[in-house]
């Protein structure tokens, strides 16, 4: 069961992998023929022609589909049309700053975000969960741009304490991984109070307390293990937003990352990189999503009880 | 059951939760949609005109401020209020625009994929499973970088974003609300499907689809003021809060003011509709809350 299981979600994310290079192939295609872009408008049909056929844009469409294919499997991305460097190398290059923002914010969403939820729904009702939950409306209404802004007016021009811009030291990425994170721990800690609010009134819940089990333990060992499952669900589905997110961030902050890299060709046309990136930033979702199944398949009795029938939940 | 004595009083509606805060909310929404509908009255200049000697000039409590320009003025001396109503208009009305297309398509599909079932409910299920799993706002950049900024374009996409969260709630209700009491019996007495879905089935779904509609106008605010913002979205001349943001990030040491009031402006929108949404959600279905 747990096998089946397994093959059945790695089925379907290479599904949404194939799906997503074919959406890109397809978009690309009727984006208009690459020979407008590329050559000045004063070229030849004669040299647009040789193009047309250098790049393999006369032969059928199945053709240069599997042609994409195969440029792709071998790490063949293009050539960024501005500098002339193949598209993988300028991504790979700019990856390890936006990895550092985007799982700096992670981590300091996850340490926010989790324990005031967990605390919210414990003490649900109280003056805690109150603050908790109109803090975390104002949290996650806050544009990130106008948060980043705020922060460079604050704590660069008026106190001058932190850099606004760069990422040469520690003290560069405060500012951008605090704006980043905001509105994703701000998200997280209404979805984790609504999830363990959700566990807590489960029949076993009361069973535990009649059993005489202490609080702490009823918390730690009973109620998040089980809200652990819907909170790794949403945090699957919510890194797209924190990918979304920091693009913007980088660009408040000029954080040299794909976000920016990202912006730029985007505003350029440079279909190559956008396309290098698209497919990285797929991939890492379905690689997420996978990771939160396998997570799921381990931590639900439900799933792996299949494999070790009769052990201990 | 036992009797009920007759003077039992009937349970008490809930009280509101942040009753002031909410008041609040809906006043300021209902200034913005006055906006929307009127700037162009309200409107004390031309927001296009320019003064190149009256540039920068600081709002009203400050320091040399002028009283023509109640709220300052810009790096080419264009009146801030001005150019605010107008960003206004247009960060709303697409706002609104997107979500009702958004609302409309995915309330549709959901619909669609709950009567057909088949190889269409296979087809919409994984539609939606393909929306959910990519940022939508990653591929925003990526299909207005391949197919240009129009638009038509910039529209399409913000009617996307979040149709498949409606998709998802209409068919999973539709499916349960077809083997309730009420729709068999309409359908017993030979209603057709369409006259079932619409004024029966419809009606009876409408409180989560309505809070969806809270959650979703925040975010299609958020999403096309963070595309213009990086100068991807609304485009001069046209502009937008999130333009006027992008824009006035370049004077921040001279002139915070113009990005700052956007994006007041852009925060207290997206906190109201949320502050309603939350309000609205405890009241239409109590038992989310606490």
């Amino acid at each position: 069961m747990m096998l089946q299981f397994l093959a059945t979600k790695t089925i379907r994310a290479a599904l949404t992998m194939w799906l997503v290079i074919t959406f890109v192939f397809i978009v690309l295609r009727i984006s208009g023929d690459p020979t407008d872009i590329l050559l000045p408008d004063d070229a030849s049909d004669a040299v647009r022609n040789f193009y047309r056929a250098k790049w393999g844009l006369d032969r059928p469409l199945w053709d240069q589909y599997l042609s994409y294919w195969s440029a792709l499997l071998t790490g063949d991305f293009g050539i960024s049309l501005r500098n002339n460097l193949p598209a993988w190398d300028m991504v790979m290059d700019r990856a390890p700053k936006t990895l550092l923002l985007g799982g700096t914010a992670l981590g300091f969403s996850l340490a926010i975000g989790l324990p005031l939820g967990i605390l919210a729904a414990w003490w649900r009702g109280s003056s805690l969960d109150r603050a908790v939950m109109t803090t975390a409306v104002f949290g996650f209404s806050m544009p990130n741009f106008f948060l980043g802004i705020l922060l460079i007016l604050t704590f660069s021009l008026h106190l001058r304490w932190l850099p606004s811009s760069g990422s040469e030291t520690a003290a560069h990425l405060i500012l951008p991984a605090f704006t980043l994170g905001t509105a994703f721990a701000a998200q997280l800690a209404r979805f984790t109070r609504s999830a363990m609010i959700d566990v807590l009134t489960k029949p076993y819940m009361t069973t535990a307390k009649s059993k005489g089990a202490s609080e702490a333990r009823r918390v730690f060992a009973h109620a998040v293990p089980n809200a652990s499952v819907p909170i790794a669900t949403i945090l699957g589905l919510k890194v797209g937003e924190l990918i979304g997110g920091a693009v913007v961030t980088e660009t408040v902050f000029a954080w040299p990352g794909l976000g920016r890299l990202l912006v730029h060709a985007v505003a350029v046309r440079d279909l190559a990189v956008v396309q290098a990136i698209l497919i990285l930033i797929a991939a890492t979702m379905v690689a997420t999503n996978l990771l939160v199944d396998l997570y799921y398949g381990w931590a639900d009795p439900r799933v792996r009880v299949g494999r070790t029938k009769g052990a201990r939940a | 059951m036992t009797d009920l004595p007759l003077t039992a009083t009937p349970a008490k509606p809930r009280a509101p939760r942040m009753p002031a805060l909410v008041l609040a909310s809906a006043i300021w929404l209902s200034l913005m949609i006055g906006v929307m509908l009127a700037a162009q009255l309200l409107m004390p200049w031309d927001f296009e005109a320019t003064d190149l000697l009256g540039r920068m000039k600081p709002p009203f409590p400050l320091a040399g401020y002028d009283p023509a320009h109640p709220l300052g003025t810009d790096q080419l001396g264009r009146d801030l209020l001005s150019r605010l109503l107008v960003a206004t208009q247009t960060s709303i009305a697409l706002a609104l625009l997107g979500t009702v297309l958004g609302a409309v398509l995915g309330t549709a599909a959901g619909f669609l994929a709950a009567h057909r079932g088949g190889w269409v409910d296979e087809a919409i299920s994984a539609l939606v499973d393909f929306q959910a799993a990519m940022p939508w706002f990653i591929v925003a950049m990526a299909v207005l970088a391949f197919l240009g900024n129009a638009m038509w374009v910039f529209l399409l996409l913000m009617g996307l974003y979040g149709w498949e969260r409606y998709t998802r709630i209409t068919r999973g209700l539709v499916l349960t609300a077809r083997e309730q009491g009420y729709a068999r019996a309409v359908h017993a007495l030979g209603a057709p499907p369409r006259w079932i879905y619409a004024r029966h089935i419809l009606p009876n779904i409408l409180g989560p689809l309505i809070v969806q509609i809270t959650i979703n106008f925040p975010e299609t605010i958020l999403f096309e003021t963070s595309l213009s913002f990086i100068g991807l979205g609304i485009r001069p001349p046209l502009t937008s809060l999130g333009q006027l943001l992008g824009d006035g990030r370049d004077y921040m040491i001279n002139a915070w003011w113009l990005a700052v009031m956007p994006g007041v402006v852009i925060f207290l929108s997206t906190l109201a509709m949320s502050m309603l949404g939350d309000h609205l959600r405890s009241r239409l279905d109590p038992s989310l809350e606490d």
